[in-house]
């Protein structure tokens, strides 16, 4: 047993309302830069759809991810090492910004600027790479917004295999979700993994997996490595970047930006404790379907005195074990196994995971007609298809996903009783495997919600890793390479720095 | 002194000592002072069309073209006599696996080159160093290219033995060396020039990520053993913090569980 921490997070879909203040926050705090304008380490995805980047989920297309091997051994699905270095030249996996989207601004000036003129004046587009017009915009951070555009190009969403989807085009079958991502974090990275500099890592302490600014070369293996298609080239400096987990706030205690942001409360930040000696074999496992139960044989019992010892003797302090124990994501995916992880089959073991939307019942128009099962309204006649969860949750295996839809339908129906009728009603606790007092709990912590409740994040033991004095008057936290950016103005014998792109001002 | 002023003195004498100089000692600089600015700088984010095949084209092409100067140039002319490969042979094989990849190679920066100079996102994404560079090298292509039609003419060998000499004199300090070489065809000479100028513009240009792409295998197939990386910022690695943790708690049973490292 070899015990890590990492800093997990639950992400709870039944209550995202798909208002994006976490993609503006984290935009606005990490990717406003030139160069990464197109990224957002956050965006949240209307579903069904084919998402961002376009198609992302379809790894046909894109190699993301791990494959297994007839030996059972792992290699990146773009290719072992030698394969990945043969693609240096040209990645021929890697998506192009327009599958992105070209990033763009308006003329907002004009609307200020313009002369007298027959017609109000509009704000047109322009390219942010090159700074021409564009005339027609095909594509933007979140050209699918609620079911936008045509069901036959929405449809083309990986979730739908093994689903009869034709019905969901029609007006009075359609459903749709949100669906938040970021970066996993995954406990087996492909992004790591694929980078021929080394240099992305995942950190011993908390689990967040880095880039390293100096040593990326901008091979753009990980690019295509990942996927989730969370890491971003910036055409600008010429090296990736992706997620950070909000390091430097992670570090002092405080939850992600986007986290702390969330008008839903649907997300969660606490400790994890896991095997690291666990996770090839867990992520090597045969079948696609047992990988997200790999999963949590790699998660160890903060309360089992065993761990505890072991995690002292390995170096998690203290205060780390102690979050462990009141961790909203060991209780959400581990004690009432609601959560799940983003895509399994990959095979990364992310560290992201999911609580999947409850959703109105198929035929409630039909009065009298709701399908019930043994009491409960059955979680399999939801408008969303209980497949069309499991094939983004558990590589397609329908009974995880119900488990956690009738736990938490049986959570409205005891709380229903509880404070209209007065009634702790056992016998719904019981029917779904849980207590009273369980539900109770589930309720606190998954419907209110509070923010203490939400966030368990002990802070980082900076004091055991690096001497105060020696970094003293140092550069802090930069985006580039320690006291220099790489573009401070000042010439530079260095790459030289492209002149800033300046809009043109027109006027009519 | 200036009298008898020798411009093949210059260019065959002083250039590569000055421009080895500036490359190594500029490679380093950068390398130290600078490392967010050592990267290949690729665009195939912004446009992947020309560049699949022109990059590839490219690449392979002037590597062989590189490594072929690089084993062709720096094999002392005993070894070839020890080994009995005539001189003609050499020279044969030089222009028939020169000749193919510098073709490959232009064909590829030609593409690259359109690329950069006609494709809007490019274009305005490009450094001025970005540019100049694709320029000279595929100057330096062409202009060795054409070479090939002086080499044809003198196909046994003395030539080249005479350019072998002078880059090994180069390398094993013997100043002189220049005189070897003063009066070959113009186009040879250009060559040179053209291929100094280049090495000495390398610290300064996208050119530094050439020493990633050398390191890179070795770095990813050799000195990492699996595919992950995990970096601790503790003072001490695991094992040693768990023989200090053991010898804390008093334990001295050497046979303490350690996991598999």
């Amino acid at each position: 047993m070899r015990v890590r921490a990492q800093i997990g997070k639950v992400l709870n879909l039944d209550k995202c309302i798909g208002c994006h203040t976490c993609s503006v926050t984290c935009k606005n705090v990490w990717t406003t830069r030139e160069g990464v304008e197109y990224a957002w380490f956050n965006n949240v995805e209307t579903k069904p759809g084919t998402g961002y980047p376009t198609d992302w989920e379809n790894q046909k297309r894109w190699n993301g991810g791990w494959t297994r091997g007839a030996s059972g051994k792992l290699h990146p699905k773009q290719g072992a090492k030698w394969r990945i270095l043969a693609n240096i030249f040209a990645n021929p996996s890697m998506p192009e910004i327009d599958d992105y989207y070209e990033p763009f601004d308006f003329d907002y000036d004009h609307l200020k600027s313009a002369p007298e003129m027959d017609h109000f004046p509009t704000a047109r587009p322009r390219s942010k790479i090159t700074g021409e017009r564009m005339e027609k915009i095909e594509k933007g951070p979140n050209w699918e917004e609620i079911l936008g555009g045509e069901f036959s190009k929405r449809s083309k969403d990986y979730n739908f295999e093994a689903v009869q989807k034709e019905i969901y085009g029609e007006y009075e079958n359609t459903f749709m979700m949100y669906l938040p991502r970021l970066c996993e974090h995954c406990l087996n990275p492909t992004c790591t993994a694929s980078c021929p500099s080394g240099a992305i890592y995942k950190r011993e302490e908390d689990g967040i997996v880095l880039i390293d600014q100096e040593k990326c070369r901008g091979w753009r293996m990980c690019i295509s490595g990942c996927p989730y298609k969370k890491v971003y080239y910036n055409w600008d400096t010429g090296k990736s970047e992706k997620c950070t987990f909000c390091y430097p706030r992670i570090e002092s205690g405080q939850p992600t930006v986007c986290s702390e942001t969330c008008v839903g409360r649907i997300r969660y930040l606490g400790v994890i404790l896991y095997d690291a000696d666990k996770i090839e074999a867990a992520a090597s496992t045969e079948r696609e379907t047992d990988l997200y139960g790999a999963q949590l044989d790699v998660f160890l019992d903060p309360n089992d005195p065993e761990v505890i010892a072991a995690a002292r003797r390995d170096g998690v302090p203290e205060d780390w074990i102690e979050a462990a124990k009141i961790s909203p994501i060991w209780k959400m995916a581990m004690d009432w196994k609601v959560a799940f992880p983003l895509h399994p089959e990959y095979r990364t073991l992310p560290m992201v995971w999911y609580i999947p939307p409850l959703s109105p019942i198929q035929n409630a128009a039909e009065a009298g007609q709701i399908a019930m099962s043994d009491q409960m309204p059955d979680v399999r006649s939801l408008r969303i298809p209980v497949k069309y969860l499991a094939n983004m949750l558990t590589a397609g295996d329908e009974t995880p996903i119900v488990h956690a839809l009738e736990r938490m339908s049986a959570m409205r129906l005891y709380m229903r009783a509880l404070t209209v009728d007065g009634v702790r009603d056992e016998g719904i606790a019981a029917r779904v495997g849980l207590s009273g007092r369980m539900i109770e709990d589930m309720y606190k912590i998954m419907a209110i919600a509070d923010y203490e409740d939400r966030f368990a994040i002990p802070t980082a033991h900076r004091e055991q890793n690096e001497a105060g004095a020696d970094i003293r008057g140092g550069c802090g936290f930069t985006d580039g390479n320690g006291c220099s950016s790489g573009e401070t103005g000042k010439t530079s014998l260095f790459g030289g720095k492209k002149k800033p792109l300046a809009l043109p001002q027109e006027s009519f | 002194m200036f009298g008898d002023f020798d411009f093949n003195f210059i260019l065959f004498g002083i250039m590569p000592y000055v421009a080895l100089t500036v490359f190594l000692v500029g490679s380093i600089a950068r390398y130290e002072r600078d490392p967010f600015t050592w990267k290949s700088a690729s665009s195939q984010l912004l446009r992947r069309k020309q560049l699949i095949w022109g990059s590839i084209l490219f690449h392979v092409g002037i590597l062989t073209v590189f490594f072929g100067h690089l084993v062709g140039l720096f094999t002392p002319v005993w070894v070839l006599d020890a080994l009995g490969i005539p001189y003609v042979l050499k020279q044969w094989m030089a222009v028939l696996i020169g000749g193919p990849a510098g073709i490959a190679a232009l064909i590829g920066s030609t593409m690259l080159l359109h690329r950069r100079l006609v494709d809007p996102r490019i274009r305005v994404t490009s450094t001025l160093p970005d540019i100049l560079i694709m320029v000279l090298i595929w100057l330096q292509l062409a202009i060795g290219l054409l070479t090939i039609t002086q080499t044809l003419q003198h196909m046994d060998g003395v030539e080249m033995v005479r350019f072998m000499n002078w880059s090994q004199s180069v390398v094993t300090w013997n100043i002189n060396a220049w005189v070897t070489v003063v009066d070959v065809h113009w186009l040879y000479k250009l060559h040179i020039f053209l291929g100094l100028i280049i090495t000495m513009l390398f610290p300064f240009t996208r050119l530094v990520h050439i020493w990633s792409g050398f390191a890179a295998p070795f770095r990813y197939l050799l000195t990492r053993p699996g595919y992950q990386i995990v970096r601790s910022r503790r003072r001490r690695p695991l094992e040693a913090r768990r023989r200090a943790f053991d010898k804390r708690q008093g334990k001295r049973d050497p046979s303490a569980p350690t996991a598999a490292e």
